[in-house]
């Protein structure tokens, strides 16, 4: 009878997740001036989806505090309460307190007991301060928000007095015959009750069948519940709400009330009372476990579990996705036993049939390649979606007025980029609402409008996604860049540098132009960081700024990391794989062309540049083979880390698609190599680290 | 009489299971994989040994230790190939396709990693008792002795146990070199 619960925890939070992104979008998008309900109701059902589920599952916290916000939200729904911009962000709050009470719970750490009162009783103040004041003494004051009376509190009114008169329900809950078929579990719903107050389950099972009609997939059983709570009516019938169409219902208050009345709580949440369960039955023992709660004495380390939470690894793919999958492998596996057949009898005059089907399995097996890669692209919304909530706050904190645009969320791209992604973009993004967009009063001044904007937005160009980010702020001021360098002795004072190589500047570890550091930003470390962990991602980055018009911000990413295009390259007997995206031209060259530096290193002239040569065979230390002189091999220009190289090697071999493996999960890092690849004949080659080598290659 | 010898066999190799998970002192016969290299004999705990295969071509890693030989494709996994003789300078490297590569898997949980030793020949599979296995005496600063667990002594001949956690840390392996 008792099924592992803890099997279905994933799924439950993956769920709660996406419910708390809803949430919160939906929030960030209400317009407090004109309410759309459809908005609310879509903010009101996923938070009552969390608070079904977390009660299911026995996260009573979870289920007790989402009940807080769902009430609000309920009388937001209704009318009967005004959205006030104070109203949202004490919504928005909650939702952080949500995610950090899930996560907590998903890393089997304590909930962050003070954290979670705090943010529970700013939520109170705000349900109660705008109902009734007699409720006040019940709720802890916090001392960081203010509820604003509201003028909407009649009906709030009202409702006491019929409350306070009520001790309690008599419930009698016939389910229908299909109500086990609908996945509801009547115990979920004691157990909720039972948090409520005390609970008396009387069972009828006078229709229940003989044992041997009986079918254990229908409920036969009904009950009769006394439920001894100061609930309102409307919060009983809120626990019933998702099996309303599956039973019969009758609610009517208690005549005699069995217990001295408790002191009024608007809610029942901030103190929980033990359930009293009595359950007289014969058959199919329901047990109500008394609501346990997860909450233990809040301790000071609540910042480890923000810092290391679980990796998700699953991943939610369209049907679509699949279907087009599974299609392909019915095709993989119809050329399979074509082919097959051809191979049992076969004859030379069959040769044609056999290319023919080879060719089709090629098609094949390349369309299954992408299906299956396919898999992995998520849209780039995963990430944006996060940064309208960004910058909601910290233009708030800034005191600046800043619209966010998207544009092209739905973009798709490999799950790995889109992970590793969210940091740099975060920083970035940042970085914009921060040094880029002005202050509103330097904007008018500044004949431009004074709401600023950052455009955020994504594409596909070639095999790269490209991700700009755009704002309409100030711009960067080279002049002012390059003397900071020079400050700081990043450049020499002499050095002639292009606009490009100036914005560059801001990569350079060390540097900041803010002339008062912040928490959001101005510290000098991040743009390096952002520049290596695009780099590391196969990536690279550009800016283009106007002083006084604003700056973009360019990031390009290869829209895969588990395939790269390359070309390979023999090194004496070795084969190596070059990243096509790193090279420039490929070109053969006589001894004219090649100049000697101090005797050691080489050059040669690439129309109007020098290049140095890198030679692949000294580099790798490779012995066999013979071409040693430069006009013998040929030369591959790459670019990596901004410059120029040439790599020396013998021949070239071929392009095409490699499936990059890694080298250190059974071994470990190499320098200059990337990764490592299988050839079509089952050996492994080499993936070369492009940017490494030059770095290699220089020191 | 040969049937009881099974069934001890049994009981060992489940004994041995229950050691190897739990890593306790319940059980006391262990069986390992024992080879040769040079005129000397190691072993290896059997449970750490995935497959025993026979040489084939290894691609040549750049800027490595010269006994680390390169790399293979073990079934789609890039493994690391290293040849012990040559680690421990003990016979000169042949390679001939009845040149025997052990694979084994060293760590724990989710930070497993296979790699392949390169050994003259494999012997033998010996059932050890916990108690007769010696711990290794200090051979002072001319050889290392932190591979080794211990020494046991099988039909008079001495048997070097490895660790083959210790042994396949590419980090301690290397750091002798230089």
């Amino acid at each position: 009878m008792s099924i592992d619960m803890s099997q279905f925890h994933q799924v439950f939070f993956e769920e709660c997740f996406e419910g708390l992104e809803a949430m919160e979008s939906g929030l960030l998008s209400l317009d407090i001036g004109d309410i759309d309900p459809e908005a609310i109701n879509t903010i009101f059902r996923a938070a009552h989806s969390i608070k079904g589920g977390s009660g299911t599952f026995g996260f009573t916290v979870v289920a007790e505090y989402t009940h807080i916000m769902e009430t609000l939200l309920d009388e937001m729904r209704d009318g009967r309460r005004q959205v006030t911009k104070q109203a949202v962000d004490v919504l928005l709050g909650s939702v952080d307190c949500l995610r950090e009470m899930l996560t907590s719970i998903q890393n089997e750490e304590d909930v962050n007991a003070e954290s979670v009162a705090v943010h529970q009783s700013a939520l109170e103040t705000e349900l109660n301060g705008e109902s009734s004041a007699n409720t006040q003494p019940n709720v802890v004051a916090t001392p960081a928000i203010n509820t604003a009376p509201s003028p909407i509190q009649s009906q709030e009114e009202d409702e006491e007095p019929e409350i306070e008169e009520e001790q309690g329900w008599k419930i009698s809950f016939c389910p229908y015959l299909n109500l086990l078929k609908t996945g509801n579990d009547p115990v979920r719903l004691f157990r909720e009750l039972s948090a409520l107050g005390q609970l008396t389950t009387n069972v009828n099972i006078q229709d229940v069948p003989d044992f041997n009609e009986l079918d254990p997939e229908e409920c036969n059983i009904s009950w009769d519940l006394v439920l001894v709570s100061d609930a309102s009516e409307s919060t009983v019938r809120e626990i019933f709400s998702w099996v309303e169409e599956d039973c019969e219902l009758e609610l009517s208050p208690l005549a005699k009330p069995k217990k001295k009345k408790k002191p009024k709580v608007a809610t029942p949440v901030s103190a929980p009372t033990p359930a009293v369960v009595e359950t007289k039955e014969v058959i199919a023992p329901v047990i109500v476990p008394p609501p346990t709660t997860v909450v233990k004495k809040a301790s000071s380390e609540s910042d480890s579990a923000k810092n290391a939470p679980k990796a998700s690894s699953s991943i939610r793919v369209d049907t679509d996705k699949i279907d087009t999958l599974i299609n392909m492998v019915g095709e993989v596996v119809i050329t399979q036993s074509m082919l097959g057949l051809i191979g049992e009898n076969f004859t030379m005059d069959k040769v044609g049939q056999l290319k023919r089907g080879l060719a089709q399995l090629e098609r094949h097996t390349r369309d299954l390649q992408q299906s299956v890669m396919n898999i992995r692209m998520l849209p780039i919304s995963f990430v944006f979606s996060r940064f309208p909530r960004l910058v909601h706050d910290i233009s708030t904190k800034l005191n600046k007025k800043i619209t966010l645009k998207l544009v092209g969320e739905n973009t798709e791209v490999d799950k790995a980029v889109v992970e590793l992604i969210n940091d740099p973009l975060v920083h970035l993004i940042r970085n914009s609402l921060d040094h880029g967009i002005e202050m509103p009063a330097e904007r008018i001044a500044a004949g431009k409008p004074e709401t600023g904007t950052i455009e955020l937005k994504a594409y596909h160009r070639g095999g790269h996604i490209v991700i700009e980010i755009i704002d309409d702020g100030r711009g960067m001021d080279k002049s002012k860049l390059l003397a900071k360098a020079i400050e700081k002795g990043l450049v020499e004072e002499s050095a002639i540098m292009t606009d490009k190589q100036i914005l560059e500047l801001i990569f350079m570890p060390g540097f900041s132009t803010a002339e008062q550091l912040s928490d959001i930003s101005g510290r000098g470390v991040g743009m390096d960081v952002v520049r290596r962990n695009i780099q590391s991602l196969g990536g690279n980055i550009d800016i283009i700024s106007e002083l006084g018009k604003g700056s973009t911000i360019a990031i390009h990413l290869p829209l895969t990391l588990a395939i790269l295009d390359g070309q390979s390259v023999a090194v004496g007997d070795e084969t190596y794989i070059v990243p096509l995206v790193s090279i420039i031209e490929s070109i053969n060259i006589t001894e004219k062309m090649l100049n000697k530096v101090a005797g050691k290193g080489e050059t040669f002239k690439l129309r109007n540049e020098y290049l140095p040569i890198i030679r692949m065979r000294e580099i790798f230390n490779v012995k066999t083979g013979a071409a040693t002189k430069p006009n013998e091999g040929v030369i591959v220009v790459v670019e990596g880390q901004g410059a120029l190289c040439g790599f020396l090697v013998d021949e070239l071999l071929g392009q095409q698609q490699v499936v990059i493996k890694s080298l250190e999960a059974n071994y470990r890092r190499v320098e200059g190599v990337s990764g490592a690849t299988i050839l079509g004949d089952g050996s492994v080659a080499l993936i070369l680290d492009v940017p490494g080598l030059v770095r290699l290659s220089v020191c | 009489m040969s049937e009881k010898n099974e069934n001890e066999n049994e009981i060992d190799a489940l004994e041995d299971e229950n050691s190897a998970k739990k890593s306790s002192d319940t059980s006391t016969i262990i069986q390992y994989l024992s080879f040769v290299l040079g005129k000397e004999e190691y072993g290896v705990d059997i449970l750490r040994v995935q497959e025993i295969r026979s040489w084939e071509p290894v691609s040549r890693v750049p800027n490595v230790p010269f006994y680390e030989k390169g790399v293979v494709n073990l079934r789609g996994a890039i493994v690391p190939i290293i040849d012990l003789r040559e680690r421990f300078s003990l016979s000169k490297p042949e390679y001939t396709p009845l040149t025997v590569v052990v694979v084994l898997q060293t760590g724990s949980g989710s930070h497993t990693r296979i790699m392949g030793v390169v050994v003259d020949s494999v012997s033998d599979v010996i059932s050890i008792e916990r108690t007769d296995i010696q711990s290794a005496p200090d051979f002072g600063t001319k050889v290392s002795n932190e591979f080794i667990n211990g020494l046991v002594s099988v039909n008079e001949r001495m048997v070097m146990l490895l660790d083959v956690d210790k042994l396949l840390l590419l980090e301690t392996l290397e750091q002798n070199d230089y």
